[in-house]
C-alpha cells in the first residue's frame, strides 16, 4: 500500500516536472530583461569585470549573507558534536 | 613525531607547497571581482593548503601550532566584516548592502564598458565582501576538517 502511494507520488510529481519544462523559454532565448540589465550596467553600477561576482554579491548579496550564515551553523555544529568532552562531564 | 604522519619527504614537499597554495588562495580571493572565482572558491583552495598540512604532519601536531577555537574565531571575524560591511552601507548610503564605495577613492575604479582586462582598485565592496567570505570558508572548513581528524584519532586511540 505505502508502495503504491509512494509510486501515484512519485509519478505526479515527474509528470509536474515534465510540465514545467515545456512552459520553459526556447533555447537560446532570452528568458527576461534582467539579464540584458546586468549585462549593460554591472560594470558601471558596482565597477566590477565580473558579472557573476557583481551577482552574487551586490545584486543578491542577501543571498550570499544566508549562504554565508549556513556555513555558519554548520561550523557551529560540527564544533559541538566534535568537542572534547570537558573534566566534568557527567 | 614519528608515530604520526607521512613521510619527511611527503612532510618537506607539503611545507614547501604550502605558502604557495596560499598566495593562490589569496589572489584568487582578491581577483573575485575580475576573474572567475571569489571568496567561496579561493577559501577552498586555502582550506584544502591546511588540509594537506594536517594529512602529511598528522592532526596533533598541527592543533599544537594552531588550535581549533583560533581558525573558528577567524571565521567569526570574517563573518563580522561581511555584517559590518553590509551595514556601513545603510549608514554610508540607503539601503543595507549597497555598493557605497563605488567613485570613491577605495575600490572606487568604474571599468570601460566592455570587455577588458579590469582594474584591481574597483569593485567597490566587492573585494571586502570576497576577503571577508574567504576568511570565512579557510577558518570554517579547516577547523571542521581539524576537528574531525583528531576525533577520528582518539576512537582509533580509545580501542
Amino acid at each position: 500500500m505505502r508502495k503504491r502511494i509512494g509510486a501515484v507520488v512519485f509519478l505526479v510529481f515527474f509528470a509536474f516536472l515534465l510540465l514545467s519544462v515545456y512552459d520553459l523559454h526556447e533555447f537560446g532565448a532570452p528568458p527576461s530583461e534582467m539579464d540584458d540589465y546586468i549585462i549593460k550596467n554591472t560594470q558601471n553600477e558596482t565597477g566590477a569585470n565580473n558579472a557573476v561576482t557583481a551577482v552574487v554579491f551586490d545584486y543578491r548579496g542577501y543571498d550570499t549573507l544566508g549562504e554565508a550564515t549556513i556555513l555558519f551553523t554548520a561550523v557551529a555544529g560540527v564544533m559541538v558534536l566534535f568537542r572534547k568532552g570537558g573534566e566534568n562531564e557527567e | 613525531m614519528k608515530s604520526e604522519g607521512l613521510s619527511p619527504i611527503v612532510q618537506t614537499i607539503a611545507g614547501i607547497l604550502f605558502p604557495m597554495i596560499l598566495i593562490f588562495s589569496f589572489y584568487v580571493i582578491m581577483h573575485g571581482h575580475l576573474t572567475p572565482g571569489g571568496g567561496f572558491q579561493g577559501g577552498a583552495i586555502g582550506a584544502s593548503a591546511v588540509v594537506m598540512l594536517i594529512v602529511a604532519f598528522g592532526a596533533k601536531n598541527i592543533e599544537k601550532k594552531i588550535r581549533e577555537e583560533k581558525l573558528s574565531a577567524f571565521e567569526s571575524i570574517g563573518g563580522v566584516v561581511f555584517i559590518a560591511v553590509a551595514l556601513l552601507g545603510l549608514v554610508m548610503a540607503s539601503t543595507f548592502m549597497s555598493n557605497f564605495l563605488v567613485g570613491d577613492i577605495i575600490f572606487g575604479k568604474i571599468p570601460p564598458f566592455g570587455s577588458n582586462l579590469g582594474i584591481l582598485n574597483s569593485g567597490g565592496i566587492l573585494p571586502i565582501l570576497n576577503l571577508a567570505v574567504g576568511m570565512k570558508v579557510i577558518g570554517g572548513l579547516s577547523a571542521v576538517v581539524l576537528v574531525m581528524a583528531l576525533a577520528s584519532k582518539e576512537e582509533k586511540n580509545d580501542i
